[in-house]
């Protein structure tokens, strides 16, 4: 969890910010939630209280907010997000396929969605727009397209030698 | 006059807000679940649903009555809607019904009964969420709720707080405190209105029933029983009985037959409670003091103010409520009259509200382990122990109350409407007056004035929770001032306490009010000092009001408390010799706590004392009336500032 503690350090001072360029209007929570949430790659418990303190507006509804919108996540995510398409053309295309042989790469558990150092996320997203390309994988905001299951460790494998992370330290 | 026709019937119309209420009046009861007058109008349950001749199928609710409409109620289409969208609610519902609390006035059965739903073809859902009763007033059972919404427009329309939200979506949907916490982690004030219309068992009343058999069944305990004056208006309704009606004296024949020892009056504490409030409010006023005085009668009121508005802690009238006013009387003088020990006393409240449960639950109501009052039952569960014990209420012969705690005079009688407590103050600040009906009534704000040696006292009178934060932020703005406000949690005051029978709605709360001022009319004594009991008690025990004594035994104090339950938000390394932890809770985020932490940030960063000094925020240190407050290695500094903080970090490290 050491990276997470840096990256609260550096990311509160900015929570006020965000808060004050919508003029704290509850209208906008929405985007200032989005905002959040690209600071700290989740929307963490204090920080929705704090911008509920702030607004004027009760911790439940900002809640309730959070929680009803797909790409709002409340878990700490990885520093690298994976989505793989599961629309009907990639599922076709055997995404469940690539979508198992990345858990098994990045050791997740069941319903484990984040390696426990915090570098990977794996998610699935019902379409991603880019049936041509299927089975399609977005990490972060990079595209790859027609990925094998080979294809997608070689990617990982490439990120984690950059990071300075081997296969083995990642459980 | 405006017409439509109604199942063919030509029904005239005139400022009905919506069809339904036009329906209604016609003598139609359409079924509804998430429609309540008082709240806004949410559409989603479709139980009102009607078909119009040109739109179709519309929800009656939702639509304003226009001129030429054909509507009718109970097409066959409408019919199998209906029962399809029950069928679908009951599908998901947790259908135990003969062991739900709700059972005797679950809307749910009752529907689902009245449109004749005999087989639910839908598979049950077969997840079970858990079941939250960490508050001491509520039960929370998710898996039988419908999602109807009223529990949340409730706290959040009519008592401002917003406690419960809904949260997720689609078939995850729930009704849930923030970060699903539960009800005791968040800023509930065990109000309990939102219970009162829940259509099911998803919100119920945390009951104390099983308390009170054991304390009857125990030959070494006198229990002694208090009842509220709203109970007395409102209990006759479940056994046909209307709103109003008053039934104190077969109350205490009904609690005598099921083996309770002494019954007694909570008006005769609240007679005690003007004493001691109105002394309060005099010494205020001529000290120009911590006005306005705001009344301390109501629990969730009282609350709301150490969550929400911790500047105006000061400003509570320090007496206990009647409520706990009789138990310190009951449990520190009564014994020695009967020669017996605190210990062999058992004291239950019958109240119509939920807050007093909690209420009796604070610490500084509890000595030695031992509460002051042992436990708390509504209206609605005194109903149901008369059921349990078999007692027949129409063979019920009337009792008077025990003595000497069963006296009251109409003052104390009062208090179970909004305004009463206000004016049983006035009574006593006025010798002349005998009735005062400019606070007596359902307005959401009532204004008074009362001359006072040549001085005009403004009073201000206000019910649910929501009126009285716009109240408060009225007067945090200086566009308000009075010297003394009352302040009901609940819509009418105490008689529309949320442990009251149903319909507990707006009529039923006029009725009992009511028939609360015509049972003050018939007494004779209509001020607090004149009840010779409570003269008694002074002589007796606490000497005068506003005493030592009386401060002991009759007051008690408050603090700010933290409004959720959460972790801080941490900074720096976890190694450090300083701890500073900035509070960011309203009160201190309001007076600048943010600033301070951006400057203390900075220097901490200037000063290279990033890997020694530990900085957080948090939500809340308690300590909001030296805000903005600061934590430094755990010792408190009141009105910090980076001066302050600076010098101590310079001496610390």
């Amino acid at each position: 969890m050491a990276v997470m503690v840096k990256d609260y350090k550096r990311s509160f001072k900015k929570v006020n910010e965000i808060i004050e360029s919508y003029g704290r209007n509850p209208v906008e929570l929405v985007s200032i939630l989005q905002e959040i949430q690209e600071e700290y790659r989740y929307l963490p418990e204090e920080i929705l209280n704090y911008i509920a303190t702030a607004m004027g507006i009760s911790p439940s509804k900002v809640f309730g907010v959070a929680t009803f919108y797909e790409n709002f996540s409340l878990e700490p995510k990885g520093k690298y997000i994976i989505k793989v398409c599961d629309g009907t053309a990639c599922h076709v295309k055997n995404s469940m396929d690539l979508l198992n042989a990345l858990q098994k790469k990045l050791k997740l558990k069941d319903g484990q969605k984040t390696t426990k150092d915090m570098m990977f996320t794996l998610e699935t997203a019902s379409c991603l727009g880019a049936c041509g390309l299927a089975p399609v994988m977005v990490i972060n905001e990079e595209v790859y397209g027609k990925v094998t299951p080979e294809k997608a460790e070689k990617i990982i494998d490439e990120i984690m030698k950059r990071e300075g992370n081997s296969d083995d330290k990642n459980n | 006059m405006k017409t439509l026709k109604i199942n063919g019937k030509v029904v005239s119309f005139k400022n009905e807000k919506n069809l339904l209420e036009v329906i209604r009046k016609a003598g139609i009861k359409l079924p509804t679940f998430c429609y309540h007058s008082e709240l806004s109008i949410y559409g989603a349950c479709r139980m009102c649903l009607v078909e119009e001749k040109k739109k179709g199928l519309i929800a009656a609710c939702s639509t304003p009555p226009k001129e030429g409409m054909e509507i009718k109620t109970h097409t066959l289409k409408l019919q199998k809607q209906r029962r399809m969208t029950l069928e679908l609610l009951l599908a998901e519902h947790d259908r135990e019904c003969t062991t739900c609390e709700k059972n005797a006035d679950c809307k749910l059965r009752e529907l689902a009964a009245n449109l004749g739903i005999e087989n639910i073809r839908f598979k049950r859902k077969d997840k079970k969420l858990p079941i939250d009763d960490s508050s001491p007033s509520i039960v929370r059972d998710p898996n039988k709720c419908i999602l109807c919404g009223d529990c949340v427009r409730m706290c959040e329309e009519v008592q401002g707080i917003g406690v419960i939200g809904f949260a997720y979506r689609g078939s995850n949907t729930v009704v849930t405190p923030a970060f699903n916490k539960k009800l005791s982690e968040v800023d509930c004030v065990d109000c309990g209105q939102c219970a009162a219309v829940c259509p099911t068992g998803a919100l119920t009343i945390k009951s104390q029933i099983d308390r009170v058999w054991e304390a009857i069944n125990n030959d070494d305990k006198i229990v002694i029983a208090q009842i509220a004056p709203a109970v007395k208006v409102a209990f006759g309704e479940a056994f046909g009985l209307k709103p109003g009606h008053s039934t104190e004296h077969l109350i205490v024949s009904a609690l005598k037959t099921m083996g309770i020892n002494k019954v007694f009056d909570t008006c005769f504490a609240a007679d005690l409670t003007v004493m001691e409030e109105s002394k309060e409010f005099v010494e205020r006023l001529s000290k120009g003091e911590k006005l306005p005085q705001f009344t301390s009668c109501c629990p969730a009121w009282v609350k709301f103010v150490e969550l929400n508005y911790p500047s105006f802690i000061d400003n509570l009238s320090s007496c206990r409520s009647p409520q706990q006013m009789f138990g310190s009387f009951a449990k520190n003088y009564y014994p020695k009259e009967l020669g017996v020990s605190r210990d062999d006393v058992f004291v239950v409240s019958i109240m119509p509200c939920t807050a007093k449960k909690a209420e009796a639950c604070r610490e500084e109501f509890i000595s030695n382990g031992d509460p002051d009052v042992d436990a708390v039952i509504t209206t609605q569960e005194l109903i149901k122990m008369v059921k349990e014990a078999g007692i027949v209420f129409d063979d019920l012969k009337e009792e008077p109350f025990d003595m000497p705690f069963g006296f009251a005079t109409g003052s104390g009688l009062i208090f179970g409407a909004t305004g009463g407590v206000a004016e049983s103050v006035i009574r006593m600040l006025d010798e002349e007056v005998k009735e005062f009906k400019d606070v007596r009534g359902l307005d959401g704000l009532k204004e008074a004035k009362v001359a006072k040696n040549g001085k005009d006292i403004k009073i201000a009178v206000v019910h649910g929770l929501k009126n009285a934060r716009k109240l408060l932020e009225k007067i945090k703005a200086g566009k308000a001032e009075y010297d003394f406000i009352e302040v009901m949690a609940c819509p009418g005051g105490c008689v529309g306490g949320a442990g009251q029978p149903q319909p507990n709605n707006a009529e039923s709360r006029i009725e009992r009010a009511l028939g609360l001022y015509n049972s003050d009319n018939k007494i004779q004594l209509i001020r607090a000092s004149d009840n010779p009991m409570v003269q008694k008690l002074y002589e007796k025990w606490l000497k005068t009001p506003d005493s030592g004594l009386s401060h002991k035994y009759l007051h008690t104090c408050y603090r700010p408390r933290r409004r959720i339950e959460g972790s801080d938000i941490k900074f720096s390394a976890e190694k450090s010799k300083m701890n500073i932890k900035i509070c960011i809770g309203t009160s201190c985020y309001l007076n600048g706590s943010y600033d301070l932490f951006k400057e203390v940030d900075k220097k901490i960063k200037q000063d290279n004392l990033e890997d020694r000094v530990n900085l957080e925020a948090t939500f809340c240190l308690e300590n909001c009336n030296g805000s903005p407050s600061v934590e430094v290695n755990g010792k408190i500094i009141d009105k910090a500032n980076k001066e302050k903080i600076f010098m101590l970090i310079d001496e610390l490290i």
